[in-house]
């Protein structure tokens, strides 16, 4: 029988010819990834078990990203304990607030073309499925999952079935990937892709940029998949050739799923019928289309993360927010996602635009995201966010509320006062 | 083996941030983490935990996080276990890597009140409610799965790994 994409990554790294929905496979890793909150519970595993030295100082990153800059000491503490580590290791990808390449590790792992199509990547952190949006495999795991593939370079895995998602047509106006993936949310819910990939396919990915597809991958674990991946076309390769190192001009002739590959269901998505998604709380897929619910006054507004902190997300905020100001008594956050995002943001004149604007403009960092800090909301506050997750407590008090949405439903949200499209300040 | 203990009972879609909000995540500590565990959800877990109490709950538990500190803080907490329909993927990988028993049994949840006392006969994978006198058979674990947990989990599979590979 025929295999889909993921399958014949997963095959491939577990040297075997092929392998088929519900196989338990032990497979070699490419890349590991790990943060300030999830690290230090690894290391502490890894030290107490003798493991020793890693598998390989080259292909593990390690990026303080959700309470750094330290937040308080506790965080310094978890901060600290995984700088000696890496030190100790000798790791290559250890990445330091504000040095070139640092940021949210799912914006700098692409960014710093650390991640090539066909591989496979496990990251303690559940929004690693980002990187299926380059042709890789990858997916979330916990700490003691990463101890133990920091001492060995392998994991296991249950094979996953999959969900074809056939994509045709193009987007409408402020519309993108983060519509796209909250439609999708909206449609299966939260478990709708239980244990399953997300494969991507269709027309419509063509008229996809790299951000909206990392965005999409990025929330495939919204609604309960192991992983979602995209096709390498064009784009892909384009994005890749600057990035990795020794550049990059074709993806391995094998990774494309079988024509008789077998889909557990197929789910159609005309691009050009979504309009802008808002998840209500208190999960991402209570989604509604802008324009079809009562006025809902806000306080904050925060735009960035590993979902929309990019810099196609930083110019779209820029065009909303151009010579507007946020509305009296708001709070808006803008969180490039790197280093990187935040140099050519300057550059490109986009802080200046927000500091303007009345916008709070911060280095990069997961921190409100989590209800960690640079944001945190207060009992009855609501929050219109670029982020991922809107859980009870996510972003604070368990009586606050969280809005998810596209990066300029956010933006003109925050000029208005309440949740609303650039359509009514333009 | 077999458990015994009264069932604390919760909806679908428990997700990692009412298990353990990650306003607590800048520490490992299990007791502190178990301090937290469901206050967003259920201010009252910490009191109605009583000795080998049992979990049952609706489908996706677990939804959200990657965080481990999810199933380390249920499991210091006390409870003894956890059966639910269906798990997150993540989750389920995290429980059987801390030795947090879980069980997949759709029935038990659609059946079991808030307060049974119910008993679990891991060897057999039945759960027995003692208050109304009902039967379920939980979903056994695939044999592999079994390996890691007899092992004493993934540390203990990959202890033995490195020794071999490494010829200690």
């Amino acid at each position: 029988m025929g295999m889909t994409m993921t399958q014949k990554i997963l095959a491939r790294h577990a040297k075997i010819d092929s392998c088929a929905p519900g196989d338990l496979i032990e497979a070699s890793l490419d890349m590991l990834l790990g943060n300030d909150i999830t690290t230090p519970p690894a290391i502490d595993i890894f030290e107490k078990n003798g493991f020793g030295r890693v598998f390989d100082a080259d292909r593990i990153a390690l990026v303080p990203d959700h309470f750094a800059p330290n937040k308080d000491i506790k965080s310094a503490t978890q901060c600290q304990k995984m700088r000696a580590f890496a030190r100790k290791q000798n790791l290559k990808y250890y990445y330091e607030q504000g040095q070139e390449g640092m940021g949210v590790e799912h914006v700098i792992l692409p960014e710093n073309g650390l991640i090539r199509p066909g591989e496979l990547i496990i990251g303690a952190d559940s929004h690693t499925c980002t990187y299926g949006a380059l042709g890789a495999f990858s997916t979330g795991v916990g700490s003691t999952d990463l101890a133990c593939a920091m001492a060995t370079g392998q994991t296991w895995f249950r094979v996953p079935e999959a969900i074809r998602v056939e994509l045709t047509g193009k987007l409408g106006k402020y519309c993108s990937g983060k519509d796209v993936i909250l439609y999708l949310i909206g449609r299966i819910g939260v478990d709708g892709a239980l244990y399953r990939s997300l494969e991507f396919t269709g027309a419509g990915v063509a008229e996809l940029s790299m951000a909206d597809r990392l965005t999409i991958c990025n929330m495939a674990i919204e609604c309960g998949a192991k992983n979602g991946i995209f096709p390498v076309d064009e784009a892909t390769i384009v994005y890749l050739r600057d990035r990795v190192e020794g550049g990059y001009t074709k993806a391995p002739d094998w990774l494309y799923p079988d024509e008789d590959a077998s889909y557990a269901s197929i789910i159609q998505i005309d691009l050009s019928e979504i309009q802008p998604q808002v998840a209500f709380p208190h999960l991402p897929s209570n989604t509604k289309a802008i324009g079809t619910f009562e006025k809902i006054t806000i306080d904050q507004v925060v735009i960035g993360s590993c979902t929309n902190g990019r810099i196609e997300d930083m110019r779209r905020a820029a065009a909303v927010l151009q010579g507007r100001h946020v509305a009296e008594g708001i709070r808006a956050v803008i969180l490039p996602g790197s280093q990187r995002v935040y140099k050519q943001s300057l550059q490109e004149g986009l802080l200046e635009i927000f500091v303007d604007a009345g916008c709070v403009v911060s280095a990069p960092t997961c921190g409100p995201c989590l209800g960690g800090y640079m944001g945190v909301l207060a009992e009855g506050e609501r929050c219109v966010s670029t982020t991922n997750r809107n859980f009870v407590g996510r972003m604070g008090h368990k009586g606050s509320e969280v809005y998810l949405a596209g990066v300029e439903i956010a933006a003109a949200s925050a000029v208005l006062g309440y949740i609303g499209s650039p359509e009514e300040i333009l | 083996m077999r458990i015994e203990g009264k069932v604390i009972k919760y909806g679908a879609n428990v997700d990692t941030d009412v298990i353990i909000p990650a306003r607590y995540l800048n520490t490992s500590d299990r007791a502190e983490l178990a301090s937290h565990c469901m206050e967003d959800l259920d201010p009252d877990f910490g009191k109605k935990v009583t000795p080998g109490a049992i979990i049952v709950a609706g489908p996706n538990f677990g939804c959200g996080s990657s965080r481990e500190h999810a199933p380390v803080a249920i499991k210091a907490s006390g409870i003894a276990c956890v059966i639910a329909p269906s798990f997150a993927r993540i989750f389920y990988r995290n429980s059987i890597n801390t030795g947090l028993a879980i069980l997949e049994c759709e029935q038990a949840y659609e059946e079991i009140s808030d307060g049974d006392q119910i008993t679990i006969d891991f060897d057999m994978g039945e759960i027995n409610d003692l208050t109304t006198g009902q039967t379920f058979v939980a979903g056994a674990f695939p044999t592999f799965i079994r390996d890691i947990i007899d092992a004493d989990g993934l540390v203990g599979y990959t202890r033995t790994k490195l020794s071999k590979e490494r010829g200690e």
